[in-house]
């Protein structure tokens, strides 16, 4: 066998490994039902799921509680199957988090009660959909 | 009254810049064909074609910014990227800020290019411009701003405002005007923005020139002379992407608060991939030249390293990354046209190739492990790899686009420790990457065999051994991971410190340049590894809090609350908040906020006080971007203040929130980090419940918390802002306020005309307080405060310490110059050959 050959074995092998991992390493987006069903299955991975705050019907987000040094915080979250979930999430809370029209969460289930997220990903109205010019611009 | 005239002319000379550039292609390849009679005309027409072009791209550049300079609001690109606060410099900023500057920023940069390459080449002028015009017309064409039926060819920055938004204004009156914008971004506010992209985008520019090359080369059949004129310009575009890369980690570093400086975003990674590409193409092609191996692997890694740049922007710009990346570029519908341009170059330079690969020259000769293209070969391997292990996973939104828009469903998703999981590839790629640096360069300048190898590395590795383990004893390098990195990088750095001494001596520092990027590469290792691995959170939690939940009390909190004036423990330091403090126009230092007033206009304001010798009290002074409060956070040992660090931090309407930017104490040996994670809002108070106090002069009583003193009260004579009649009576109360080690002199005023009673009440927004004078009873000698109180001013705040992290961006610059010195030498080859006619 050549050294060519050999190299050429090395680097089919270390891709290999490079696919398999980024595939068995990628998170998935999931609803808060199936990644219950995960966390009872054992499986602690972290994933993500999307959704939208929970509000209330004067169109104000309800269930934030921010905790007392205000360095951590949990709110509701309403997936896109409707299920709603209390997320704990150990960061002061995003300024813009209110005001967001979607938010993704990445972490897991802690108990049956509640969702911790290691990180937040906010979707914001963005200014270049902004129609109100009159409000915005004077 | 709406300036429609350079919103036109951009339009115009952009669409002259589009078909300026077709004509340019087809001028060119004309005079590539043509006969020797007659070569010399189209030659002069090209030429002509391509200044045409070249003006015509400089004149879009300068109509944008005509409208961004002169603020014309009525463009909706001025109005959504600009405002009326923003310094010049800033303006600058603003320019490509929006995805169609960026691409005027990108085709500007290729025309400059190309000015060079048809003042700088002879025969490869026809064949190569060939590839830049039409490069050229597909930049263009993201900035047509055509709608052809229901086809909308490329985003002009040229319209104007009524027509990008349905505004109910414009009904009423078309010709409004927006008296501002909505400002720039203020995390782009910053001067590492207004150099990093023209950077960046010139890196992305210049791997333009030797794909142009190369696909001349193919074309007419010169299948290995593409290289000479090529590498110098390949070794140009890895050093100015490498700095705009530096650029930007810096940027993120000094004024994002993500904590770092390099973070696995996808935007990140898609600039990160190219260059590793070029990076190793710049090896084969060196060898090539050197013992004429590694002409095919040179070919695809160039066609690479110009593709990759391509799929970059496509995955950047189209919108596919949507919720992965925290760059957020909107769609502004060009992804069609964007892969449209990525196809077209892939499926050009695949046929060409293909159509050469039998024609080109092999090395029959096995490679043997004792030469330096063998090592050379492992090191280009090894940067393919790496990049290949970054481009999958950055391309599973793509990926899950692509599924389905065949109507299928993929729920992958990136993976959630970004960090982590990036770095357990590419650490232990870069310690291969190290270690081949140093032995390829020992077989790269003398000839070696088993043994005089063996001779020349083994006092480097002694060398680096004793060092390696000095740093390690020093330093409480613990982990056998990290040992291996300082080794690692430290034997780079000693065997290639080692050829440098050696060449520096026998012959010109020409030849050094390989040598110091590699040493730059060790440094970077060694100093990613300290920075990185032993970055430590100082900003733990110490409040004593409990929660009922026990789990909770397990997470580590990684800030701290700190309320105004009261000290906290923070490891080795006690941390004060003092107050916010703003940047005034002239003044080298902060000034506290509480003693300027705001006269209504941007960015002005009226002193309460006399702040130093730099202004009085009434003066009235100009704020740099009053919307930056800057948080005074004293730093003690010892009860002595050591320093104060002034993290930025402002609420934006506009762009949705709170935006940070950190600041760092800066030690020779390791940066204190520091940021706002959470403010205080106070510009729209919800006041408490009325308490009242009846208290006697020289009484002590408690407001809210606050020990505070009634030190008597005075009639004013006169009373500022206020003409005082015949007849009135204004009282003024002392009442002395005492936080922590700060006394505050509140004075609340109570005035009496014609047995009507006014109040002036005082606000301390520090303390969160409104006190007023609310009667006062004689024959009791008493007076009646009323306060009200909101919340103490506070700051959430971070605090890293990240060690040596000056050594990363010492190797940064290191390698830079490196990049440098072989630019040098490899453009006086090309010279030198071009000059003796063979080119």
């Amino acid at each position: 066998m050549k050294k060519g050959h050999i190299i050429g074995l090395g680097i089919i092998a270390i891709a290999i490994v490079i696919i398999m991992t980024s595939i068995g390493d990628a998170s998935s987006y999931e609803s808060f039902n199936t990644a219950l069903e995960m966390k009872e299955d054992g499986e602690d991975k972290a994933i993500h799921v999307v959704g939208k705050l929970k509000k209330d019907a004067a169109g104000e987000v309800s269930g934030l509680e921010i905790r007392e040094d205000k360095t951590s915080f949990t709110f509701l979250l309403v997936d896109n199957e409707g299920t709603t979930q209390k997320v704990f999430y150990n960061e002061p809370v995003p300024a813009d988090f209110q005001r967001s029209e979607q938010v993704v969460v990445i972490g897991a289930y802690r108990n049956q009660e509640i969702f911790v997220a290691d990180k937040i990903l906010m979707k914001c109205p963005s200014k270049y959909q902004e129609t109100d010019v009159q409000a915005a611009g004077m | 009254m709406i300036n429609t005239f350079v919103g036109n002319f951009g339009h115009l000379t952009t669409l002259v810049a589009f078909v300026s550039a077709l004509v340019t292609a087809f001028a060119y390849s004309q005079y590539f064909k043509a006969s020797e009679l007659e070569k010399a005309s189209w030659r002069r027409f090209s030429r002509v074609s391509f200044y045409i072009h070249a003006l015509a791209t400089s004149m879009i550049a300068l109509s944008l910014f005509e409208i961004i300079y002169n603020q014309r609001y009525e463009y909706f690109y001025a109005y959504s990227h600009s405002s009326k606060a923003l310094p010049v410099h800033y303006m600058i900023s603003s320019f490509w800020e929006g995805q169609e500057g960026a691409f005027i920023l990108w085709a500007f940069w290729n025309v400059v290019l190309g000015l060079v390459l048809v003042h700088t080449n002879k025969f490869w002028e026809a064949p190569v411009m060939v590839v830049f015009a039409l490069v050229q017309a597909f930049l263009i064409s993201m900035i047509l701003g055509v709608v052809v039926g229901d086809l909308k060819i490329g985003s002009s920055p040229f319209i104007l405002l009524r027509d990008a938004t349905q505004a109910p204004i414009f009904k009423l009156n078309p010709d409004f005007v927006p008296e501002d914008g909505t400002g720039l971004n203020p995390l782009l506010q910053n001067i590492w923005m207004v150099i990093h992209p023209p950077t960046l985008f010139l890196g992305y520019a210049s791997t333009l020139v030797p794909f142009a090359f190369l696909i001349g080369g193919l074309v007419t059949k010169k299948y290995a002379e593409w290289i000479r004129p090529a590498l110098p310009w390949a070794i140009f575009s890895a050093m100015i992407l490498g700095t705009g890369i530096i650029m930007g980690a810096y940027w993120a570093y000094v004024t994002l608060n993500f904590g770092g400086y390099w973070n696995w975003d996808p935007v990140e990674n898609a600039v990160y991939v190219p260059w590793l590409i070029l990076v190793a193409s710049i090896h084969t092609m060196i060898t090539f030249k050197k013992s004429a191996t590694a002409l095919k692997t040179s070919i695809i890694l160039v066609i690479m390293s110009f593709i990759l740049v391509l799929y970059a922007t496509f995955l950047v710009r189209s919108g596919v990354l949507g919720d992965a990346s925290v760059h957020s570029f909107t769609d502004l519908g060009l992804s069609g046209q964007l892969l449209i341009y990525l196809l077209f170059f892939t499926v050009v330079a695949i046929v060409l190739a293909a159509r050469a690969w039998k024609h080109l020259p092999t090395s029959e000769r096995e490679a043997s492990a004792y030469s330096r293209e063998f090592w050379i070969f492992l090191g280009a391997v090894t940067l393919s790899l790496m990049s290949f292990q970054v481009i999958l996973p950055t391309s599973i939104p793509a990926w899950n686009a692509l599924v389905e828009s065949f109507g299928g469903i993929s729920n992958m998703a990136p993976p959630a420790d970004q960090v982590e999981f990036y770095t357990k590839f590419q650490l232990w790629f870069a310690v291969v990457l190290a270690l081949l640096t140093s032995v390829g360069q020992f077989f790269w300048w003398q000839k070696s065999d088993k043994k005089s190898l063996k001779d020349s590395l083994v006092l480097p590795y002694v060398i680096a051994i004793l060092l390696a383990t000095a740093i390690i004893v020093l330093a409480k390098v613990y982990d056998w991971k990290y040992m291996i990195i300082v080794l690692t990088g430290m034997f780079t750095i000693v065997a290639n410190a080692t050829i440098l001494v050696k060449l520096l001596k026998k012959s010109t520092f020409k030849l050094v340049g390989g040598s110091l990027a590699h040493i730059g590469l060790g440094m970077i290792l060694i100093g990613i590894m300290f920075s990185s691995g032993y970055s430590e959170v100082i900003s733990v939690n110490v409040s004593g809090l409990t929660y009922s939940n026990s789990w909770e009390d397990e997470m580590n909190k990684e800030h701290v609350l700190l309320w105004i004036n009261k000290p906290i423990q923070m490891k080795d330091y006690k941390v004060i908040y003092r107050g916010r403090q703003k940047k005034v126009v002239g003044v080298p230092e902060y000034v506290p906020a509480k003693i300027l007033a705001s006269t209504g206009k941007v960015n002005e304001a009226i002193a309460l006080e006399d702040f130093k010798d730099h202004f009085k009290k009434g003066d009235q002074v100009q704020i740099v971007l009053e919307e930056n409060d800057y948080f005074k956070i004293d730093y003690l040992q010892n009860e002595a203040l050591q320093f104060s660090l002034s993290p930025m931090s402002q609420f934006n309407e506009g762009m949705g929130g709170l935006i940070s930017s950190p600041d760092s104490k800066i030690y020779l040996n390791r940066d204190l980090y520091t940021y706002v994670a959470a403010m205080n809002d106070f510009s729209d108070p919800e006041w408490k419940e009325d308490e009242t106090y009846e208290v006697s002069p020289g009484e002590q009583f408690h407001v809210a918390d606050f020990v505070t003193y009634f030190d008597g009260a005075e009639v004013l004579k006169e009373l500022d802002g206020y003409t005082l009649q015949e007849g009135d009576v204004a009282v003024k109360a002392k009442l002395r306020i005492l936080d922590y080690d700060v006394e505050k002199i509140l004075e609340p005023t109570f005035i009496i005309r014609d047995n009507q009673v006014g109040k002036l009440p005082v606000i301390d927004s520090e303390l969160g307080i409104k006190i007023s004078l609310e009667n006062i009873l004689p024959d009791q000698n008493k007076f009646v405060f009323k306060v009200n109180q909101y919340q103490k001013d506070y700051v959430v705040m971070k605090a890293i310490v990240k060690p040596y992290i000056n050594v990363l961006w010492i190797g940064t610059l290191v390698m830079l110059l490196g990049f440098s010195v072989a630019i040098y030498r490899r453009f006086d080859e090309f010279v030198k050959m071009r000059d003796k006619g063979i080119e």
